[in-house]
């Protein structure tokens, strides 16, 4: 009976014009890893932002249940003392502090205001030990990858006395052996009684943790699904997401490859900061006319190194090699010069780097190519609308206008705006550097869709990701990057993810 | 979302009712917020000062105290919309009038010399601090402080503490002069010259507001209603008119007007219509995305900062011809003048966001404020109190309202 920790009933949530959230319910019991899966927009974040209570008590009608109260919550703080803590997808880390800084921040050990370190520095290491981490207490977050400052995060939750973690997309930013780690941390806490709520795209980890699953389509409750009755699949999960079977995840794809169009060779590439680090180490590849190439690896093994290196010199330092289209060799020393050659780069984090959140969708379309839509360097107005809402319609944008913000849009249209700047570049040569991350399910396949046409327009396409079925089912040959090297190539036909990883840990076991 | 619907329903009712005009200030309250505000402060203090603030010889006093002020701030939105500031403009308008006296008081250049030399003067101070700030990467604040400094120090060295003056009358002409009446005559008493021109200039915006509405219709954007569009027109149009035959019972145009006339629309096209503006401002809304979109990030703030230099340049000359005399004091807290006309006219303190047109209302604001606080007999200190205390609350309202939307 008191086997249910947390119970949300007909929860509603209403932003002016917009029910983000219509009748919810969710349970959770006790020691229990609660999957939330639904497509971008479905009211995942919402639900937990009322849970949390960012939203507070007022704001939204329905009731919250927590081990057997009812609970009304004005702020974080209040629903945090009950021992539910939410770990967002950003992390909220401050990167010049140490971790027991950081994991006591807001909660000191102190007395009148003076801090006790020794006793912090003694609980910080039990916490870190309990996460699993080896680092010193006074490391600070900035000298920490990814990966462990995720642990730093859970460690913070821990020093709580958490009893419910909600963890906001947290492997997103992992490679694939951080994820594991933090994986079997949650079955841990589970062993320990701890409940958690895991929101995530990566639908594998799911089935693979996950004791129920609630899936949520445009702010409605859709269905739980027991893990322990029956086995689910991720197709199975799908189904639920979007509300309809999504036979193929990938469009079919008929190549027409023709003569080598882009090659690199003894492309090498050191840290901006490390100077004596090598980032890059003697990398040559080739790319062919409507060729689209991937480049697997792990989470910093050089890809978007390699890749912003070859787009201008946008990253590093000491670069030497040289970069071939057509079999003659081009000057990509500045990021004009490779856009005027016909490379295109589109970034891993189109917030940060792709886009102008803050202008519309027309002015981020033609801003790398201004010239084109002006006379003399005036733009001209009525040009640049009929360009922009040609992209607008041709790659189903869904926006009010293309003077819309781009801040307002989806992470699938915010990408497809990334990729109208760049089409409208005109480039030969494109690289994709994680294209499809954080994008919904169906918003994936329109992207395919998209890349899949470029190649048959003749284009060379690079594809970079870290989600290995992607890199299978769009590519046409496949490199594998490991710690700066190229350690493998393969034809997709006789690629798969076993083959893929075996050229990582290979090169791993040969290390010296 | 929802209010994009509201303009699309409001642009499609007919009728000219009360509900679709409270929409478009509602949908509209950024751009025109402030100039509601300034028509308030104006209708303020002509009720306060017995009607002194509206007449022909005060409002032409405005323009002519208000000039170098709103010169430097055009310059100084687009430092600011960079994502940069420049504390340093006020130090390097009265080092700029110190070279102007030397070469003008001392030397007796012709002055179409001292004119470009002290340009070019401004110009070379501007590529020292854009080059310490595009390619050294060292924040502007610390640049322009260390500017500040430097230009002050330079312009006491070369007056060696005293002022110099008085300079040629053709150089105060710029500053203090009128343009001449040649269809109306000496002996009218209006300035007929004035009046035409004013409405030309009319004409010029009506023109240019229809092209623009018509563009917009062919791409189904949302566009106002038939009659609110003629009635913000022709208060647009009355506003122009009433102001230029305030003028024309004076003196008519001021010389100054006609120049700042001319920089503003200079600069509205610059900033609206041109590749160098869309990516001035797409330099300060991301400045990591524009650069990987080819946009040569460093060289726009390089630039930036020189067309700041010329315009604090001419802000010099200008108020040294008003002043007549250059002064080792000359341009002491410009630059805070000039940032609060910025900020106050709507421009964001992260870069990116502010229009010519805002910053013109924002100098208007402060300047009105100034002089009829003068004249109302307020003291100077407490000038200063409210003058702080109306930038606080129009950036709070700016930063509010960019919440809600």
């Amino acid at each position: 009976m008191s086997d249910v920790l947390l119970e949300m009933r007909g929860i509603t949530k209403t932003f002016p014009g917009v029910k983000a959230l219509n009748d919810v319910n969710l349970q959770v019991r006790r020691a229990e890893i609660h999957a939330l899966v639904g497509e971008n927009g479905a009211g995942k974040s919402t639900l937990m932002k009322v849970l949390s209570g960012v939203y507070p008590h007022g704001t939204y009608t329905g009731e919250i249940i927590f081990e057997g109260q009812e609970c009304r919550f004005n702020d974080i703080s209040a629903s945090e003392k009950l021992g539910i803590v939410i770990i967002h997808q950003e992390l909220a880390l401050i990167p010049f502090l140490s971790i027991a800084e950081n994991i006591f921040l807001g909660h000191e050990t102190a007395s009148r205001g003076v801090i006790n370190w020794n006793t912090a520095i003694a609980k910080t290491q039990a916490l870190l030990k309990k996460v699993g981490l080896s680092e010193s207490p006074n490391t600070l977050i900035t000298d920490m990858g990814v990966g462990k400052q995720q642990l730093v995060e859970i460690a913070k939750a821990l020093a709580k006395e958490v009893k419910l973690l909600i963890l906001d997309e947290p492997t997103a930013s992992l490679n694939e052996s951080d994820s594991e780690a933090l994986l079997d941390l949650l079955l841990q806490f589970k062993q320990q009684g701890i409940s958690s709520i895991l929101i995530s795209h990566k639908l594998n980890e799911v089935s693979q943790v996950a004791d129920a699953i609630t899936v949520l389509r445009d702010g409605a409750t859709i269905e739980t699904l027991d893990c322990h009755k029956e086995p689910i699949s991720e197709d199975r999960i799908i189904r639920g997401m979007v509300g309809r079977d999504l036979s193929h995840r990938f469009p079919p794809r008929e190549a027409t490859i023709g003569e080598t169009m882009f090659e690199v060779r003894d492309w090498n590439v050191y840290h901006p900061l490390h100077a004596e680090r090598k980032v890059v180490d003697n990398v040559s590849f080739t790319v062919r006319k409507g060729e689209i190439v991937g480049i697997a690896g792990l989470m910093g093994s050089g890809r978007t190194e390699l890749a912003m290196s070859i787009f201008g010199h946008a990253y590093g330092k000491h670069i030497s090699g040289h970069v071939y289209k057509n079999g003659r060799e081009i000057d990509v020393r500045t990021i004009q010069k490779a856009i005027r050659n016909g490379i295109a780069y589109v970034t891993e984090d189109r917030k940060s780097y792709g886009l102008v959140l803050i202008d519309g969708i027309k002015n981020n379309i033609t801003l790398a190519n201004l010239p084109a839509v002006a006379r003399n360097s005036v733009i001209n107005e009525p040009k640049e609308l009929r360009v922009t809402n040609q992209y607008r319609d041709d790659l189903a944008i869904r926006s009010s206008s293309v003077l819309q913000k781009t801040v307002n849009l989806s992470g699938g249209n915010q990408q497809k705006v990334v990729l109208s700047k760049w089409l409208f570049a005109s480039p030969d040569i494109l690289i994709l550097d994680e294209p499809t991350r954080g994008i919904d399910v169906g918003a994936k396949y329109e992207i395919y869709t998209i890349i899949n046409r470029l190649a048959q327009e003749g284009k060379a396409v690079i594809v970079i990701s870290s989600e290995l079925p992607e890199i299978l089912g769009m590519c046409d040959r496949i490199y594998v990057m490991n710690e700066g090297q190229i350690v493998g190539e393969m034809p997709a036909a006789d690629a798969s993810q076993e083959k893929i990883m075996k050229c990582i840990m290979q090169q791993e076991v040969n290390q010296p | 979302m929802s209010a994009e619907l509201k303009t699309n329903e409001s642009s499609k009712a007919a009728g000219f009712n009360f509900a679709t005009v409270v929409d478009f200030f509602k949908n509209n309250m950024r751009e025109y917020g402030m100039l509601v505000a300034l028509v308030i402060i104006v209708l303020y203090f002509q009720f306060q000062t017995d009607g002194v603030l509206l007449q022909p010889l005060n409002v032409t006093n405005v323009i002519l105290q208000n000039s170098y002020i709103v010169v430097m701030a055009l310059g100084m939105l687009l430092i600011i919309v960079a994502g940069h500031i420049d504390l340093s403009v006020g130090s390097v308008a009265a080092f700029v009038g110190a070279v102007a006296g030397y070469m003008l008081v001392e030397k007796d250049y012709p002055i179409i010399v001292a004119f470009a030399a002290c340009i070019a003067i401004g110009a070379a101070i501007g590529a020292f601090q854009g080059y310490w700030v595009a390619f050294r990467k060292i924040p502007a604040f610390i640049v322009t402080l260390a500017g500040m400094l430097i230009f002050r120090g330079l312009t006491l060295v070369m007056l060696g503490g005293t002022s110099l003056g008085p300079f040629p009358s053709s150089f105060r002409e710029m500053s203090t002069g009128f343009i001449g009446d040649p269809i109306g005559g000496a002996e009218s008493a209006l300035h007929i010259t004035t009046l035409i021109v004013g409405l030309a200039f009319a004409a010029i915006i009506v023109y240019l507001d229809l092209v623009g509405r018509k563009n917009s219709r062919s791409f189904n954007f949302p566009v106002m209603s038939t009659p609110l569009f003629i009635a913000k027109n022709a208060l647009i149009v009355g506003i122009i008119l009433a102001f230029c035959y305030i003028l024309a019972s004076y003196e008519g145009l001021p010389n100054v007007l006609l120049v700042l006339i001319g920089l503003i629309a200079l600069y509205m096209f610059v900033t609206k219509k041109t590749v160098i503006g869309r990516r001035i401002y797409a330099l300060g809304g991301n400045e990591k995305a524009a650069k990987l979109s080819g946009v040569p990030t460093d060289r726009l703030t390089f630039y930036t900062f020189i067309n700041m230099g010329v315009l604090a340049a001419i802000g010099g000359l200008i108020f040294t011809a008003r002043l007549n005399s250059a002064t080792p004091k000359a341009g002491t807290g410009f630059e805070l003048d000039v940032i609060a006309s910025v900020f106050i006219g709507g421009a964001s303190a992260s870069g990116g966001i502010g229009t010519v047109f805002g910053v013109v209302i924002g100098a208007l604001v402060m300047g009105v404020l100034n002089n009829g606080m003068s004249i109302a007999g307020v003291s100077v200190d407490w000038q200063q109190v409210i003058k702080g205390a109306v930038l606080l609350v129009a950036v709070y309202f700016d930063v509010s309202s960019k919440n809600k939307g």
